[in-house]
């Protein structure tokens, strides 16, 4: 297990020095995501299932595919060539090579089955779920407050002004 | 070497705190500005889940739960004020805003 939590450590640094490091906001994209999911194995390392799940679904389902659609949109100029360019085969031996092994620890892990380190404690998603709902209840409140006002302000923002065709987003 | 798995979970996330914080400083794409704060968030995180994992507590991971509401919020404000700004000035050049200051 610490072999596993050290290999994603590293894959983590890697794909996120990468990630700051691209010119093109696409490649960046997907060295970002091979960052998260190797940040979710670290999380599973870790005895938190739970929010390995969520770091998958949310940071590098829902977010990124926000990210990848504004950035698509925001190149509206011939796009079939551009995506010709950025999606060329070699561009995805880095982030796949890196998602292989990630694959291959999760395969591991899933064979060996989940034993932590000696200082890791295992945290169900149970025990989450029960403090989520006892303790932090307000919390919960004050963050589905928090989304509403990032969705009120997402559509303030993204809203056109000056009357010419309301309806219709950017 | 078992037994410190945890400080180096907290030296992870110092590592790409720092990536993130100096990408941030560095790049002059907005786009790029915003997946940088998404890295350092996403650091925050990673300390919250390994301090729950070190004493066993769930509450680790309920915090992390808010600073992922945190950052999907902030996601959504920062992209539609991206789209706002290259729609308005044409560009993604953070220097090219500096004429906003008064």
């Amino acid at each position: 297990m610490p072999v596993a939590f050290y290999i994603s450590t590293l894959i983590a640094i890697a794909a996120t020095l990468l990630t700051v490091t691209r010119y093109n906001a696409i490649h960046a994209l997907l060295y970002l995501v091979v960052s998260l999911l190797s940040v979710a194995v670290v999380f599973y390392t870790l005895g938190a299932p739970f929010a390995a799940a969520l770091e998958v679904i949310v940071y590098a389902g829902a977010i990124m595919v926000l990210f990848v659609f504004v950035v698509m949109m925001l190149n509206l100029a011939d796009m079939t060539s551009l995506e010709r360019r950025w999606l060329n085969s070699r561009m995805w031996i880095g982030p796949g090579v890196m998602s292989l092994i990630l694959f291959g620890e999760i395969i591991y892990m899933l064979v060996a089955g989940p034993v932590t380190a000696q200082p890791v404690h295992y945290v169900g998603p149970a025990a989450v779920g029960v403090a989520l709902y006892t303790r932090y209840v307000l919390a919960v409140e004050i963050a589905s407050m928090l989304l509403l006002a990032g969705l009120i302000g997402a559509y303030h923002f993204g809203r056109r002004h000056g009357g010419e065709r309301p309806g219709r987003e950017a | 070497m078992v037994a410190i798995v945890p400080n180096y979970g907290v030296w992870l996330a110092v590592i790409l705190f720092a990536i993130g914080m100096a990408g941030l400083l560095v790049r002059r794409n907005i786009v790029f500005m915003l997946m940088c704060i998404e890295i350092m968030l996403n650091a925050a995180g990673l300390v919250f889940i390994v301090g729950g994992a070190r004493w066993g507590q769930a509450d680790g991971q309920v915090l992390f739960l808010l600073i992922l509401t945190l950052a999907a919020a902030e996601v959504a404000i920062g992209l539609a004020l991206i789209l706002l700004i290259h729609r308005r000035y044409g560009t993604l050049d953070a220097d090219a805003l500096s004429r906003m200051k008064g």
